[in-house]
């Protein structure tokens, strides 16, 4: 005779999740290896110009940002439309730049602070008035390796 | 009986995994970095009066770009595409024109041998202040292109191989066979201020 089981409970056998840590785990690397850490917060908004002839900059450690362009609408009450400069996480005359190289560069290791790069971040729409002023202090600095920023151009 | 090896809970592994892996999703960018590498002119002393250095003109090479981003080179309007083959004829010089720079003879040793070159040609770019970046970037970007092209086809013709790929101390031997001179004039201010 059959028998009924009605108290007995039939529970759902438990999902084997012991892989999803290793999945993640996946993903995760695939990330950190790829990106690249965010420097700083962006208060300019900028389109990169485009170039063929580009060379990666090899240490991060040894480049410093310089970011042209005009401020993201949050800051544009407060400063306006006009190309302005950014230096780390805050907009910055081009008297400044100076103090700021030569202050990033004495933090920098002795052996190193030949080799700092200086990368120009600007927007391609940018006056070269601005440029030119931005070089003029860099070459007062002594900080003369420097590299403009630019995407590879596929076709004119 | 053989004593039963507890278990240990790995299910908050995961959690701990995706905590990790939104935080470096969140800081991170994508985007790579490459630029334009350039080089600037030391500064000059304060007390150093600026000197026109005496250029002989066949060896002057003069970019002008304007504030409508139109082209000047050598006193002719021209198109960027253009102004790489300009160039390369303006460093090479390969019929020994009087009208391009002045040739030097001189041995740089196995495998080159004596070669000809323009010894002290030099590219001055001058642009105005309203010059866009980008039309800017196109003629510093045409002029490298230029040198870059000039290298690479003598490391092919020398060693068979694309400069690239050679080693540090080839490629300084053509970096001077093609020195790279590219001035870029001391901006001056045209009126106003």
């Amino acid at each position: 005779m059959a028998k009924i089981r009605r108290n007995d409970k039939r529970e759902m056998p438990a999902l084997n999740t012991s892989s999803l840590p290793d999945i993640i785990f996946m993903l995760l690397f695939f990330f950190m290896s790829v990106t690249s850490m965010k420097e700083v917060s962006l208060k300019v908004q900028f389109q990169n110009p485009q170039a063929t002839e580009l060379t990666k900059l090899e240490k991060k450690s040894l480049v410093r940002y310089i970011y042209v362009g005009t401020p993201t609408s949050e800051y544009r009450k407060q400063y306006g439309a006009e190309s302005r400069i950014q230096l780390d996480d805050a907009f910055a005359d081009k008297k400044e730049i100076g103090d700021y190289i030569i202050n990033e560069r004495s933090a920098m290791k002795e052996q190193d602070q030949g080799l700092m790069t200086v990368s120009i971040k600007a927007d391609k729409e940018t006056r070269m008035g601005i440029i030119a002023d931005i070089k003029q202090e860099l070459r007062r600095a002594y900080a003369l390796k420097i590299s403009y920023a630019a995407t590879q151009r596929t076709s004119y | 009986m053989a004593k039963k090896i507890p278990q240990i809970n790995a299910s908050s592994m995961a959690d701990i995994s995706f905590l990790l892996l939104i935080f470096f999703l969140v800081t991170t960018s994508m985007d790579v970095n490459q630029g334009l590498a350039r080089r600037l002119p030391a500064p000059i002393p304060p007390d150093q009066k600026i000197e026109d250095t005496d250029i002989n003109k066949r060896n002057l090479m003069v970019v002008k770009i304007n504030s409508m981003n139109q082209l000047m080179v050598q006193g002719q309007l021209m198109d960027v595409k253009q102004l790489r083959e300009e160039a390369k004829k303006f460093i090479k010089n390969e019929n020994d024109d009087t009208f391009y720079p002045k040739l030097f003879e001189e041995d740089f040793g196995a495998p080159f041998g004596m070669i000809k070159y323009t010894k002290e040609h030099v590219i001055s770019v001058q642009n105005d202040v309203d010059t866009q970046y980008q039309a800017y970037l196109n003629v510093q970007n045409e002029l490298v292109a230029a040198y870059n092209e000039l290298r690479d086809e003598c490391a092919r013709k020398y060693f068979h191989t694309a400069y690239n790929e050679l080693d540090e101390d080839t490629q300084k031997r053509i970096q001077k066979i093609y020195p790279q001179k590219i001035s870029e004039a001391e901006p001056k201010n045209y009126g106003g201020n």
